[in-house]
């Protein structure tokens, strides 16, 4: 059981970052995929409308295992020799995808429920639309999204488990291991389970303090 | 660099007139919404010139406004303001929306109007001071420290220098159209826009807004009105015009088109708002 503790503890590392890495791709991902769902251009709102309906109406356990297969049969081909690619990349990846094209619908959401005076009051002082951006509509933007976002955070640091099906040693596939090993399911799951609600419960405290600094003053 | 700009719009310099003040709008027209919203009109605005613009509502006098500053981009028609004219691109024939051919020329006219509108559109995450000095920060690069000397002048200049600190939500109704008066004015622009600034307002706060105006039209500034506030006008403007069905139908100085209007609609227009 000891040996466990130090697996289980490298097995939280791995979980942190790859939710970290994914979730800080998938929001910058979902920031301009949002961007482009709102364009003028209607063949790039048309084609992240396209990506965002799919990603979403597929279940993220599959795209793991397409992104890890298909990953796999691409730069094989590309190298001319069988290429395995690495299990947390391919996690990254997928999560990334996945992450992008929901925070893309919130952020989305968030922009166009901005009222377009606020906009315009912008544009008639001569602003520039990246300052416009910056300084009406992402802060306000953020804090509209934020309890959205907060929930997907969750679902991100859960959908993590997912990834040891391809192989990946985090917090899920060492509970596995040790659970056939040392033929203790019940402790080695409930261990996960513990590990796995320290985690979301710590997102949502940071969640709940942002809501906080970014609140409208006088609300 | 002017030169090649100048020939790639070949109206621009042609016959056209020399560097003259003001804003003039020639042959607007627009369409929104399946309506012929502005159908050719004509409109001149010179310097120092207070005009109010009324009309019922649906008559585009609205839209006309929004068309001087481009936030509403004409279908057809020419617009010069302060002598340059507005690099536009008419909308097509098959429905191709118009559009805006130099956009940086239009940062410039925007950023020398001062526009206050119906709904204020004041910042909610910006306090009374933020939002007056964000646009000279932003678009005419004054530093920080000088610009809070600038938003404090004109927040004093409307009458609320305590508020300097506080939220629009901490605000009424009509303290917050004069944080954005306040806003319009700190730009320092050569033409001030009114878009029915006291319309969403409560009758008893309507007093203070009117005030703030008549002071700055007591100043010799350009300004262009959009009001349903007749008595107001008659007082402040020194012409004023009726618009109806997308044309302006009538205009005079105040005295001659409040007592003695020739049009049958606007002499209705004038009966139904006494």
């Amino acid at each position: 059981m000891d040996g466990f503790v130090v697996q289980f503890v490298n097995g939280l590392k791995t979980t942190v970052l790859l939710a970290l890495v994914s979730g800080a791709l998938g929001m910058a991902l979902g920031l301009l995929a949002a961007a482009g769902r709102l364009s003028r251009w209607r063949a790039v709102s048309a084609a992240v409308g396209f990506y965002t309906t799919i990603i979403r109406g597929v279940p993220e356990l599959i795209i793991i295992l397409l992104i890890y297969f298909g990953g796999t049969v691409a730069i094989s081909a590309f190298f001319g020799r069988y290429v395995e690619v690495n299990a947390f990349l391919a996690g990254v990846v997928s999560l990334t995808v996945v992450f992008g094209a929901y925070t893309a619908e919130i952020f989305r959401g968030a922009v166009l429920s901005i009222p377009a005076g606020q906009i315009e009051a912008a544009r008639s002082l001569g602003l520039h639309p990246w300052q416009t951006w910056l300084l009406v509509i992402l802060p306000q933007m953020l804090r509209i999204a934020l309890p959205a976002l907060a929930n997907q955070w969750i679902s991100l640091v859960k959908e993590t488990s997912l990834i040891s099906i391809v192989g990946l040693t985090d917090i899920m596939r060492v509970a596995a291991i040790g659970a056939g090993s040392l033929r203790a399911p019940l402790t080695f799951y409930l261990a996960a389970s513990a590990l796995y609600l320290a985690l979301t419960s710590l997102a949502l405290v940071i969640f709940n303090l942002l809501e906080r600094r970014f609140a409208v003053p006088g609300r | 660099m002017r030169a090649a700009k100048a020939l790639s719009y070949p109206a621009f310099g042609v016959g056209e007139p020399a560097a003259e003040p003001g804003i003039r709008a020639e042959r607007i027209e627009k369409r929104l919404g399946g309506n012929d919203v502005l159908r050719g009109v004509e409109l001149i605005v010179r310097p120092g010139e207070i005009l109010s613009i009324l009309g019922s509502s649906g008559s585009g006098k609205s839209t006309l406004l929004r068309c001087l500053n481009l936030l509403t981009i004409p279908d057809r028609g020419d617009i010069w303001v302060h002598g340059e004219k507005l690099a536009i691109r008419a909308a097509s024939q098959h429905g191709g929306p118009a559009g805006i051919l130099d956009h940086r020329q239009v940062r410039r006219v925007r950023a020398s109007m001062g526009m206050v509108f119906q709904n204020f559109n004041l910042w909610p995450h910006k306090t009374a001071l933020e939002n007056v000095t964000e646009g000279p920060v932003l678009v005419k690069g004054i530093r920080r420290g000088a610009a809070a000397e600038l938003g404090r002048h004109y927040l004093a200049k409307v009458g609320l220098s305590d508020k300097a600190d506080a939220y629009p939500r901490h605000l009424s109704g009509g303290q917050q159209q004069r944080v954005a008066i306040a806003r319009a004015l700190a730009m320092e622009p050569q033409v001030l826009l009114f878009d029915e600034p006291t319309s969403a307002l409560d009758p008893e706060l309507v007093g203070e807004v009117l005030r703030v105006m008549a002071a700055l039209a007591g100043e010799g500034r350009t300004m262009v009105i959009v009001t349903h506030e007749l008595a107001f006008a008659r007082e402040v403007s020194t012409r004023a015009a009726f618009m109806h069905g997308g044309l302006i139908e009538e205009e005079s100085p105040p005295q001659e088109f409040f007592s003695s209007p020739v049009s049958g609609r606007l002499r209705g227009f004038l009966a139904s708002h006494r």
